[in-house]
């Protein structure tokens, strides 16, 4: 279980969020959502430690994140990446082997072979030599699911990555996150499609410059807990249209 | 033709020529090696910067007596501290705070020589005289090119991750700013190595021209990196021959000519020449 205890961050100014605590189990597809600038980024960044943060731990099975970087995978918000890196997609993917090969060491035949198959995974197999640059929002999004499956890794973060692609990847890549959670793998998602919530997540937490509330999906996604963080408008097209329709 | 044969029988004669060949096919690799890495990197200006702030130490080191290498290194790593630490300190974006320390460190460096060394020697520091590379130097080199090789090939996953996905390497717990410092020690190294070649004006020339040769004809990182040591030492080879034939400053001559592989890639490379492009466009 992660846990994330008093967690105020803050850039340059006014704090993202004061003492945020929020928890996460395995065995569940978590969602995070919640409005723009929100905070949601933010309180990945911060948990991993790639944002300072001004109080606050975040522990992984109750000891600190920080020395088991290893066993998480994350993979970025629309990876701010340079595309025109002379690299093509399985070298890509072979990358997701790097955090537990020692120091002095690089992937050999077995890491090949895992790689391959995460790409099989993916269904991007025949795309292996592909450059980077020379593919589609969802494909690039799916290469990194499947640097995230080689990392083989005990939690995975995954912020926005439903943004921009296709419905087949989008497919593709739930029904990963949902081989993930059969293996009791932690999955956190962000996620802005309101709409999927239900269907996609077990538990749900939202997020306004703090936790708005969390726990089992049914239980969180409520208009009241939609008004609050997002707006009475939103909200009243997501439930009253939807029970409208089932009368 | 004639002045080719001049040359190449020059190289069977002198010993000053022989290592002066052979030093420039060193720092021909070790610049290429590097270099790729710096374009990778996005880091070309840091290239430069850091390339000009270490003559304060060339400077403090010959008043002083002791390794030409020692000051450099010495200053070149304060420079890249001192750049990181305007840029995290400061709302300045990183450029201007380059800007800022290197200028400031060649102006100090230019100072301190005149008050050292004589004119002429300040023209080969600037501009590279490999015509007077001692066997001393060479040895210094082969060592550096050595450690340079040594860098690569013991940190190259970690060189590769943080030049492609900083933040994926960050997220898994490396160590990225040992790296960068490393890195920026390794460039020290090389520039130091490379001033005797073509001069520490003309160095990032070297570190940058044959790597984005490179760049433009491959799509492996790898390849990146033989290519443009290959380029590079072509690039220096011609060059010694140019200024050993008409007597030119060995810096400007091995610098022209790697401007003019780079021309040829940049009109013709299969992957993004420009003719290339035109033609498969029509
Ligand atoms: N690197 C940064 N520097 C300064 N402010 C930032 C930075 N990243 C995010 N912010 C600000 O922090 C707030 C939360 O951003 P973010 O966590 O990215 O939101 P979300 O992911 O929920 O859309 C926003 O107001 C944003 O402008
Ligand atoms: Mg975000």
């Amino acid at each position: 279980m992660i846990k994330v205890r008093d967690m105020t961050v803050a850039y340059d100014s006014a704090p993202v969020f004061t003492n945020l605590s929020i928890q996460f189990e395995p065995g569940k597809i978590t969602g995070i959502i919640g409005p723009n600038g929100a905070g949601k980024s933010t309180m990945i960044k911060g948990l991993l430690g790639l944002t300072s943060k001004q109080s606050g731990t975040a522990t992984l099975a109750d000891q600190p994140i920080a020395k088991q970087l290893k066993l998480i995978a994350y993979v970025e918000q629309r990876a701010a990446l340079d595309l025109t890196f002379p690299i093509n997609v399985l070298d890509t993917v072979l990358t997701g082997t790097y955090p537990n090969l020692g120091l002095f060491k690089v992937p050999g035949k077995k890491e090949e072979e895992a790689a391959l198959a995460a790409l099989t995974d993916v269904k991007l197999a025949e795309f292996n030599h592909r450059q980077i640059s020379e593919l589609s929002g969802g494909q690039l999004q799916r290469v990194f699911v499947a640097r995230a499956i080689v990392q083989d890794a005990d939690v995975i973060i995954l912020d926005e990555p439903f943004v921009g692609i296709d419905m087949k990847s989008e497919a593709d890549i739930m029904a990963i996150l949902k081989k993930w959670r059969a293996a009791g793998k932690t999955i956190i998602v962000v996620n802005h499609d309101l709409n999927k919530v239900t269907t996609y997540f077990d538990d749900l937490v939202i997020i306004n410059h703090g936790v708005v509330a969390q726990g089992q999906t049914q239980d969180v996604f409520t208009k009241k807990n939609i008004t609050t963080a997002f707006s009475g408008d939103l909200s009243n097209i997501l439930f009253d249209e939807g029970e409208a329709t089932h009368e | 033709m004639n002045s080719i044969a001049l040359f190449i029988d020059g190289l069977t004669k002198y010993n000053f020529l022989q290592t002066a060949l052979i030093t420039a096919i060193l720092v021909g690799i070790m610049s290429g090696i590097v270099g790729s890495f710096i374009i990778l990197r996005g880091m070309s200006l840091m290239g430069d910067a850091i390339s000009h702030a270490v003559l304060p130490g060339v400077a403090v080191a010959y008043m002083l007596g002791i390794n030409l290498l020692l000051g450099a290194s010495i200053f070149g790593l304060l420079a890249a501290m001192l750049i990181g630490f305007v840029t995290m300190k400061s709302q300045l974006k990183n450029d201007t705070a380059i800007g800022i320390v290197f200028s400031s460190f060649f102006a100090l460096g230019f100072i301190l020589i005149s008050m050292a060394e004589s004119a002429t020697n300040l023209h080969h520091i600037l501009f590279g005289n490999v015509l007077a590379v001692s066997d001393q130097d060479l040895i210094t080199t082969a060592i550096v090119l050595v450690v340079v090789v040594l860098f690569v090939v013991l940190f190259y996953k970690e060189l590769l991750i943080t030049s492609f996905d900083n933040t994926f390497a960050r997220a898994y717990g490396l160590k990225t700013q040992v790296l960068h410092y490393g890195l920026m020690m390794i460039l020290t190294l090389v520039t130091v190595t490379a001033l005797q070649t073509v001069g520490i004006i003309l160095i990032v020339a070297m570190l940058i021209t044959p790597a984005a040769t490179a760049y433009l004809l491959t799509n492996k990182m790898s390849s990146m990196i033989m290519i443009a040591a290959t380029f590079s030492v072509f690039a220096s080879v011609i060059g010694l021959y140019f200024s050993f034939t008409f007597n030119w400053a060995s810096g400007p001559a091995i610098v022209l000519t790697a401007a003019v592989f780079f021309l040829l890639a940049f009109l013709f490379s299969p992957k993004q020449g420009i003719f290339i492009k035109k033609r498969a466009a029509n």
